[in-house]
C-alpha cells in the first residue's frame, strides 16, 4: 500500500517565503543605491559593500560560534541591514568604522535577541546611533555630491541642508536668507545634496517604496501616517513663523525622513502588527521627528524617533488590536 | 446583473484549480460493500435499528438520530447487513459503522425514483421539517449540521433571509457548481420549500463570479420564483463560511459565539437545497451525494453521484486510478479538508471532494522564525491575531487564548496558507481551541 502524507489543513500554501520578501526589499533599494553611486561615486560603493559583507560575516560568525543555529545569512535580511546601515552613514566614513557599525547592528541589534524577527529595535538604526555617539566627527562630515565621482577620502565636505539650516537659524539668521544657499527642491528630490549615502534622493526612495507597495511587501499605513504627520506638524510651525521654521516640503525631502518612513519604520519585526497600530506608530514617529529636528540638539531626528517608537511597539500591539469580526452588531 | 459583493475583513485567493468544472455529474453504480458510519453528521451518533443478517433496501432507515442534534441514517444500497463494527473514518480512528454487502439495487417502498421535476409542494411547514428530519438531511457544505434543526426558527427569533450557499470557495471542488448547472430547477424548488418551512419571504443565493454559467442558470430559473434572487460574489476565500457569506450577501455581522439567526439569517448549501427537494418531493432520503475527484495528476477529474458508504478508493479508480506521483489524498477541499492515511475510508454525507496531490504540492514549507510581517492578521477573516494565538497556545497560556477570542477561529487555514515563515499557526491554534473548549465545558459544570 502506498504511504500517504498526513498533515493538518490547509494543504495549499501561498508562493511566499521569507527570503523572497527580503530579496524584494533588496531589489527595491536599487534605485536609491544607483543614485548614491552617481553622486558619491566609488566611496558609496565601498561603504555599501563593506557594510553588506561585514553584516553577513558577523551574522555567520555569531550563528556558527555563539548560537550554533542554522545558517541564515542568505535569507536576505543581513543584506538589507547592511545596505540600510550604509545608507545611514556618510559616504566618506572610514571603512573600519563601517565594520564596527555592522558588528553593532548585527550583534547588538539583531542576533542577541535571537535573530530575524525577534529584535525589538531596527538593527541598522542601532548601528547608526552607536556610530553617531562613538564617532561624532566622522559621522557628521558629509561629502558634497558630484556626478560620477571617483574621489575617496579627499572629497570636498560640507553641511547637509538640515544641518546648514539648523545652524543658521540657531545663530539668528532667517530661513528666507538661508534657503537660496542650499540646493533647490528639484535637486533635493533627485538627491543632489549633502547627506548620508542612501538618504539623499527622495525620488529614488519613493520609487522603491512604490515597488514594495505593489508587491505588497509593505502597506501604506506607516509611510503615509509618518510622512503625513511630519508634513502637517512642520506646516503648522512654518505657518506660525516661516523665518524660523522651514516649510514641510523641505522637511520631507531633507535628511533621512523619506528613507526612514519607507524603509526603516516599516521593518516588520520592529513595527506594530495591526493596521491601526501601524498608524499610531507612524504618527508617533512623525511627531518625534519634527520635534527633534526643530527643538532638539541634533539637526536630524529620524533615527531617534523610530528607535523610540520601536520601544513602544509591544504596548501598541497590546492596545491596538485588529477589528474583530462580529464585535459590534451592524445591521445594514 | 447585480454588483459584485464580498466580505470585508481578511481573506485570501488560493489558486482555483477547478479542473472538473466542465465534467457532468456521473452516477456511479453501487460498490460490492458499503460502510455507513453512524456518525456522519454534527451531533450525537445515530443508533442502529438493524442487526447482522438483516436484509435492507436502499432508502430504508438503518439508524435513528435520537438526540436533539442528530440525524437518521438510511441504507444507500440493497443487501444484507454483514456486521456493525468499527471502521477507520477520515480522522484515522475507528468509528462504528453498518457494513452492508450489496445485492442488486432494490429501493424501499415510497421512494420516488422518477427524475421528473415536481415544483409545487402542498406540505405544511411542520410536515416539511418532519420529512427533512425523517430523510436524514444534513448540511452538505461540509459541517453536516442536521438540516431539520436549522429549518425550525427558535422561539423569540425571526428569520428574514434564507441565504443559499453556492459559493464553493474551496479550490478544486466543483460538486456544487455542477449541481447548480444540472439540477437548477430542483435546487430552486428545494429553496422555496425551505422558505416555506422557515416562513421567510426572501432567499438569496450567493455564488462567486468564477461560476458565471451557474449564476446565469440560477438567475434565469429564479425569475419564475417569488423572493429568490442570485447574488454574484467576488472570488475570495473563505466566502463559503457561514458568517462571511452573511456579511457578503446582506452586510450583517453575526456576533461572536452566536448563530446566524441572531441577525435574522439561516444559511443552507445548494447541495442541501437539492437534498431537501428530493426528501420532500420524492420522499428520497439522503443516501447519495455529489463528490468531486480531482488533482493535477488525476487522469479524469470528475464529479460523481455516489452512494454514501462507498469506499473512497472506488471513486479514485473511477477517475482513472491513484496517480503515480500522489503523496497526499485529501477528503474535502485543499484549505479545510482532511488528509487521509487510508483510502479505503467510506464516503459520508459530508464528503464534498477527494483530491490527490503530488509531493510538491503536499509538503509544507520549512519552518523559520516568525518575521512579524503581519500577513496572518491581514488575512484572518475573523479579525484575529493568528501569530499571537499560536504563540500563546504553544506556551500553554490557554486563558490568554480565550481572552484573545481563539474560539472565534473557524480553522479556515488562511493564516497558515499565507505565512512566509511556514509556521504551523493553525496546528497550535487547534490545540489551543481544544483546550479552551475543555476549560469552557468544565466551567459550565
Amino acid at each position: 500500500m502506498k504511504v500517504l502524507t498526513v498533515s493538518g489543513s490547509p494543504h495549499f500554501h501561498a508562493d511566499h517565503s521569507v527570503s523572497r520578501i527580503m530579496y524584494g526589499v533588496v531589489f527595491s533599494l536599487i534605485p536609491a543605491m544607483l543614485v548614491s553611486f552617481y553622486f558619491f561615486g566609488l566611496a558609496a560603493i565601498l561603504v555599501t559593500l563593506t557594510a553588506v559583507v561585514s553584516c553577513m560575516a558577523f551574522e555567520f560568525l555569531i550563528q556558527k560560534y555563539l548560537i550554533r543555529g542554522p545558517m541564515t545569512i542568505f535569507d536576505g535580511s543581513a543584506i538589507i541591514t547592511g545596505v540600510l546601515l550604509a545608507f545611514n552613514v556618510p559616504a566618506n566614513l572610514p571603512l573600519g568604522i563601517v565594520v564596527i557599525g555592522a558588528a553593532v547592528a548585527i550583534g547588538m541589534g539583531k542576533m542577541t535577541f535571537g535573530g530575524l524577527g525577534k529584535n525589538p529595535f531596527n538593527p541598522a538604526l542601532v548601528g547608526r546611533v552607536f556610530l553617531m555617539i562613538s564617532f561624532p566627527v566622522q559621522m557628521t562630515t558629509y561629502p558634497e555630491p558630484s556626478a560620477f565621482s571617483t574621489r575617496l577620502a579627499d572629497a570636498v565636505t560640507g553641511p547637509t541642508p538640515l544641518t546648514f539650516l539648523k545652524g543658521g537659524v540657531d545663530q539668528g539668521e532667517k530661513v528666507s536668507e538661508l534657503m537660496p544657499q542650499i540646493p533647490d527642491y528639484a535637486n533635493m528630490m533627485l538627491g543632489n545634496m549633502g547627506g548620508s549615502v542612501g538618504e539623499v534622493s527622495a525620488l529614488a526612495i519613493i520609487l522603491g517604496g512604490l515597488y514594495m507597495l505593489a508587491r505588497r511587501i509593505i502597506s501604506w499605513h506607516i509611510p503615509v501616517s509618518y510622512l503625513g504627520t511630519a508634513a502637517i506638524l512642520s506646516a503648522i510651525f512654518w505657518m506660525v513663523n516661516p523665518e524660523v521654521y522651514p516649510d514641510p516640503l523641505f522637511h520631507l525631502m531633507a535628511g533621512g525622513l523619506m528613507l526612514g518612513a519607507i524603509y526603516m519604520a516599516t521593518d516588520y519585526a520592529t513595527s506594530p502588527m495591526s493596521k491601526t497600530g501601524m498608524i499610531i506608530f507612524g504618527i508617533g514617529c512623525g511627531l518625534l521627528t519634527v520635534i527633534i529636528r526643530l527643538f532638539g540638539a541634533y539637526p536630524e531626528g529620524v533615527a531617534f524617533s523610530i528607535l523610540i517608537m520601536n520601544a513602544f511597539v509591544p504596548l501598541i500591539n497590546r492596545g491596538f488590536k485588529p477589528k474583530r469580526f462580529g464585535e459590534e452588531i451592524k445591521n445594514g | 446583473m447585480h454588483q459584485l459583493k464580498t466580505f470585508v475583513i481578511g481573506g485570501v485567493h488560493p489558486p482555483e484549480k477547478k479542473l472538473a468544472e466542465k465534467q457532468p455529474i456521473v452516477r456511479l453504480d453501487p460498490p460490492k460493500t458499503v460502510s455507513i458510519l453512524l456518525s456522519q453528521h454534527l451531533g450525537a451518533p445515530a443508533v442502529p435499528v438493524v442487526a447482522k443478517g438483516d436484509k435492507v433496501l436502499a432508502g430504508q432507515i438503518i439508524a435513528r438520530g435520537e438526540s436533539f442534534i442528530s440525524a437518521n441514517i438510511h441504507s444507500s444500497v440493497s443487501g444484507t447487513v454483514a456486521k456493525v463494527d468499527g471502521v477507520p473514518d477520515t480522522s484515522g480512528y475507528r468509528k462504528q459503522a453498518i457494513i452492508i454487502n450489496v445485492e442488486g439495487d432494490e429501493w424501499a417502498e415510497g421512494v420516488d425514483r422518477d427524475e421528473a421535476f415536481v415544483r409545487d409542494c402542498q406540505m405544511s411547514p411542520e410536515e416539511i421539517v418532519s420529512r427533512v428530519k425523517d430523510c436524514g438531511v444534513v448540511g452538505l457544505g461540509g459541517a453536516t449540521f442536521p438540516s431539520h434543526v436549522k429549518l425550525k426558527v427558535p422561539k423569540g427569533k425571526k428569520a428574514e433571509y434564507l441565504i443559499i450557499n453556492g459559493v464553493e470557495c474551496e479550490p478544486c471542488l466543483t460538486a456544487d457548481h455542477r449541481l447548480m448547472l444540472e439540477k437548477g430547477n430542483e435546487i430552486m424548488a428545494g429553496i422555496s420549500i425551505q422558505m416555506k418551512a422557515l416562513g421567510v419571504g426572501r432567499a438569496i443565493i450567493g455564488i462567486e463570479n468564477n461560476k458565471p454559467d451557474a449564476i446565469n442558470n440560477l438567475s434565469e430559473i429564479a425569475r419564475e420564483y417569488e423572493g429568490i434572487e442570485v447574488q454574484p460574489l467576488k472570488v475570495k476565500y473563505p466566502q463559503g463560511a457561514e458568517k462571511q457569506l452573511i456579511k457578503a450577501v446582506v452586510g450583517r455581522e453575526v456576533p461572536s459565539g452566536k448563530l446566524p439567526i441572531e441577525v435574522g439569517c439561516v444559511v443552507h448549501n445548494v447541495g442541501t437545497a437539492f437534498a431537501v427537494y428530493e426528501a420532500v418531493q420524492k420522499n428520497k432520503p439522503l443516501v447519495e451525494r455529489v463528490v468531486t475527484v480531482s488533482g493535477d495528476s488525476v487522469r479524469k477529474p470528475s464529479n460523481f453521484m455516489v452512494r454514501i458508504g462507498t469506499p473512497v478508493s472506488e471513486l479514485i479508480e473511477a477517475a482513472g486510478g491513484l496517480p503515480e506521483d500522489t503523496s497526499k489524498v485529501v477528503n474535502g477541499g485543499p484549505m479545510m479538508g482532511k488528509a487521509l492515511n487510508d483510502i479505503s475510508v467510506p464516503v459520508t454525507k459530508g464528503t464534498s471532494g477527494i483530491l490527490a496531490f503530488p509531493g510538491s504540492e503536499s509538503r509544507r514549507p520549512a519552518e523559520q522564525n516568525c518575521i512579524r510581517c503581519a500577513r496572518c492578521l491581514t488575512v484572518c477573516p475573523m479579525g484575529l491575531e493568528p501569530y499571537l494565538l499560536s504563540a500563546l497556545a504553544e506556551k500553554q497560556r490557554f486563558e490568554d487564548c480565550e481572552m484573545e477570542r481563539i474560539m472565534d477561529c473557524m480553522e479556515c487555514g488562511s493564516c497558515l496558507y499565507i505565512c512566509p515563515s511556514g509556521k504551523p499557526l493553525l496546528d497550535y491554534i487547534r490545540v489551543g481551541k481544544n483546550r479552551v473548549g475543555i476549560m469552557i465545558r468544565e466551567r459550565s459544570h
